[in-house]
């Protein structure tokens, strides 16, 4: 099928490009067909965010999102922030030291899932195609090696790659523009970063997986509005991260860890770190009366500006998180996602219009490599924001959290974040692992079934499926080294940074080996980043598979 | 011949059912939704038909809110020609479903009704009986199996501890369980398609069908938690756990 512009992924950035570009379009009477691919079951099943979403990008988008029903009805009425000593000490941070970008009056607290359904269907409405439960599996190129849009994968393949009586093959989309919007880690923006070096002038890029709960608590506990940030127990001093506890809307609060893919100790488990900090009476007093109504984890790609690739390249723009658009400093990449969809839509849109003025002879003038967007980018507030937040990340790594806070502190509040060098965190996440006979061991208290529980009724509550029956969506490079490498030098971290179980080392006739439970996948990519091999490439799965969030 | 086929919106069969807080009712606030699988079912069996020749229009009806047109367009996209959403939140019981689909019958005449034997929302298993009854229809419930020739449809029905065949004179209702067929993927191409296949509304009013309420919700309480086990050391202290304080020998 042929479209003007094919968009894979319905998040924040792929939604606002859709929105944006089709509303142009619309305003200037021109004809243009946009698709949007979400691998998900439903626009929204697959977001996991926070989250508390700045409304910049909004207002320029949809001026009158109040009136059309935007889901955020929450705003924020109290920042806090906490240092947590030990497991049962905790420092209120003085609002005077909190970092400015770290405030929120103005902001809301919302469901970014929600959101994205309520952007979805402000984008249906003015005409924008989008298509659920379609995976966009593989990229079309063109004889000249130009992007020439992707590949949705086959349904109804069994376990032995064979075809089942459901079996539907794959199809082509093209496009004369692809944006690629999947967020964290795309497995489709990882190959056109290497296949066109748009990384050759940047940092790698850093992660963090975020793990978060969603929590009905005791309405007289209930402060709506109020925004809790903070770092410390139970994390050791190699390990950084943040926690955040929010309260949203019904008596609802989220809570949530984002521990940084750096770490260096292999005996680490974000999702025990996070059970257990729910002990921590900062949590606990909220807790302990409400219940646990989901759970998911997602990475977060959180370089800023110094690790961010050149995004376009010929036929296409990589754009939000999939690029690497997150603002750091603000531990916020909805907007900044947002924004970096609609430059896109408008370049899109100038291109194609010039190319429909000049292209009387049927052959079409199309610009391989959007450069009006590198620099549209570069002249945008986006821009500014985050070259203004790029030493935040670098300055945690290389200070430390208490030291690298102090110039976080200093260079935001003092000098607004235009100090005249730049800081840079060269060693990608995964080269990070040490061996893990040179790293203390970690035991975690057993879960007590009230605040902290397993990974498997976790998982549960993700609401997550995949058709069975189908090949495993986590490939091994070499299928040796799980064993041979990882478990002999790192006792295999994924059974651990895996927040989903999804994999576990069994004892069979033969020795140890891997066990793989793909249907238990959440989408969150880190083995992805953080396997110290690099050995495990994820793959989309069937369509429809993964998680089912309401409400993330 | 012309079909009719049933379909229920229903909360998807992947989300873990949650109660809401005071009990009213299951919370369905932001909950993905899905097409009933046995409505499911029954959409296949009747694109099945018309692939082999047999039904040459397939028409889709729903009872419910507007969302509901959500569903109609995915079983539009697996092959079904037209749709009709009934709309109706008020009272969407068994029986004002049944009389309200009684009426969509009298006014499209087909030959064949195929719904699923269920909701999976509700567990009823009764709109298919009471809508033959309104009819005055022959049934065929749980089907496993249907086949069509001349005036008839033959049915092998799923029941306890075998399987029973039953043959029906057209028009006739069939309910379909879940060993009948394994439906389709709708392909994008289709489901585009779908977009543009025509999807009729009508009130009960329209229908003349005035609803009143025969039941009442009175609270949904969720299943009670399994508390967690406990390890014994020895036999003798499993016996003595089973005897005094599971008090079960
Ligand atoms: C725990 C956590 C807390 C956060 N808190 C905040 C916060 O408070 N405020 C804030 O502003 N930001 C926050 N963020 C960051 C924010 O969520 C992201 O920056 C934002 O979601 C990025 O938007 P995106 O559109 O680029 O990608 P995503 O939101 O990741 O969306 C990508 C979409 O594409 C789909 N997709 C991916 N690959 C494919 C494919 N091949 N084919 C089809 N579909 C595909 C995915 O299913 C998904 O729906 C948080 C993130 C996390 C993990
Ligand atoms: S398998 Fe990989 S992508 Fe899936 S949940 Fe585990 S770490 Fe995340």
């Amino acid at each position: 099928m042929e479209f003007d512009v094919v968009i894979v992924g319905a998040g924040p950035a792929g939604l606002s490009a859709a929105y944006h570009l089709k509303k142009l379009a619309n305003d200037k009477q021109q004809d243009i067909s946009v698709c949007v691919l979400e691998k998900g079951s439903e626009v929204g099943a697959h977001i996991l965010s926070g989250a508390i979403l700045e409304t910049t990008a909004l207002d320029e988008l949809i001026p009158d999102w109040q009136e059309k029903g935007a889901p955020l009805t929450t705003p924020v009425t109290e920042d806090a922030l906490y240092l947590l000593k030990d497991q049962q000490r905790a420092t209120k941070v003085p609002g005077w030291a909190i970092p400015a970008p770290m405030h929120n009056n103005g902001n809301y607290i919302v469901s970014l899932g929600n959101v994205c359904r309520w952007l979805a269907t402000q984008a249906e409405a003015i005409g924008v195609e989008i298509f659920p439960g379609f995976a966009a599996a593989e990229i079309a190129y063109d004889d000249n090696g130009r992007v020439k849009g992707v590949y949705t994968g086959d349904m109804g393949i069994s376990k032995d790659g064979e075809q089942k009586d459901s079996y539907m093959p794959g199809m082509a989309l093209y496009g004369k523009y692809t944006l690629f919007a999947e967020g964290c880690r795309g497995h489709l923006g990882k190959q056109l970063i290497s296949q066109f070096k748009l990384d050759e002038n940047s940092d790698p890029q850093h992660y963090g997986i975020g793990i978060k709960e969603l929590w009905e608590i005791d309405p007289a506990l209930h402060k709506s509005g109020l925004v809790v940030h903070g770092s410390g127990w139970p994390l050791d001093n190699d390990t950084t991260g943040g926690f955040f506890l929010y309260h949203a809307d019904n008596n609802q609060v989220v809570v949530g860890l984002i521990v940084d893919l750096n770490y260096s100790n292999p005996h680490i488990s974000p999702f025990d770190e996070f059970q257990q900090m729910k002990h921590h009476p900062l949590f606990a007093d909220v807790l302990s009366t409400g219940k646990r109504l989901s759970y998911g984890a997602r990475a977060i790609a959180k370089g800023g500006l110094n690790a961010l690739p050149d995004m376009a390249f010929p036929g296409g723009l990589l754009i939000g998180c999939d690029a690497g658009t997150l603002n750091f400093a603000k531990i916020k990449g909805t907007h900044t996602a947002m924004k970096s969809g609609m430059i896109a839509a408008e370049n899109v849109l100038n291109a194609l219009i010039q190319d429909g003025q000049s292209g009387q002879d049927g052959q079409d003038n199309l610009p391989d490599t959007l450069t009006g967007f590198t620099d549209a980018f570069r002249d945008s507030w986006l821009h500014k924001e985050l070259h203004a937040s790029r030493n935040f990340g670098p300055a945690m790594h290389k200070f430390g959290p208490i030291m690298g806070g102090a110039y976080n502190w200093i260079e935001q509040n003092l000098f607004k974040g235009r100090l005249p060098w730049t800081l840079h965190d060269t060693k990608p996440d995964y080269a990070q692992m040490k061996p893990a006979s040179e790293c203390p061991e970690k035991h975690y208290p057993k879960p007590d079934g009230k605040l902290s529980f397993d990974k498997l009724s976790s998982v549960y509550l993700s609401n997550t499926n995949h058709e069975e029956d189908q090949p495993s969506h986590l490939r091994l490079l070499d299928p040796a080294i799980p064993v041979k490498v990882n478990l002999a030098k790192y006792n295999e971290p994924a059974q651990r940074y895996c927040p989903a179980g999804v994999y576990e080392i069994v004892e069979a006739e033969s020795g140890p080996q891997l066990q793989i439970n793909a249907q238990n996948c959440v989408h969150c990519k880190t083995c992805d980043i953080k396997d110290p091999s690099q050995n495990i490439c994820w793959v989309p799965p069937e369509g429809t598979g993964g998680p089912n969030y309401p409400n993330m | 011949m012309k079909v009719l086929v049933t379909v229920k919106r229903v909360i998807d069969y992947n989300v873990k059912i949650r109660v809401k807080p005071d009990g009213s009712d299951v919370d369905l606030t932001n909950v993905k939704m899905a097409v009933n699988p046995f409505c499911e079912i029954a959409v296949e069996e009747a694109v099945r038909l018309k692939e082999k020749g047999i039904a040459s229009e397939i028409v889709v009806v729903s009872v419910g809110g507007s969302e509901a047109q959500e569903q109609l367009r995915t079983a539009l996209a697996l092959g079904a020609d037209r749709a009709i959403l009934v709309e109706s939140t008020a009272n969407t019981e068994s029986l004002n479903v049944a009389k309200l689909l009684a009426k969509v019958v009298e006014q499209e005449q087909p030959s064949l009704v195929i719904m699923g034997k269920q909701a999976i929302d509700s567990d009823n298993n009764q709109t298919g009986q009471m809508l033959a009854a309104l009819c005055d229809m022959p049934q065929a419930t749980f089907a496993s199996e249907v086949s069509v020739a001349d005036n008839s449809v033959t049915v092998t029905r799923e029941i306890d501890g075998g399987l029973q065949t039953l043959s029906l004179q057209l028009p006739a209702i069939v309910t379909t369980d879940l060993r009948l067929n394994e439906p389709r993927y709708a392909s994008l191409p289709n489901i585009m398609k779908a977009k543009c296949k025509p999807l009729a509304t009508v009130t009960p009013d329209d229908l003349g069908v005035t609803l009143s309420a025969h039941t009442q919700l009175l609270g949904v309480n969720p299943p009670p938690q399994r508390s967690a086990g406990v390890k014994v050391k020895s036999v003798a202290e499993l016996v003595d756990k089973l005897k005094n304080e599971a008090k079960v020998i």
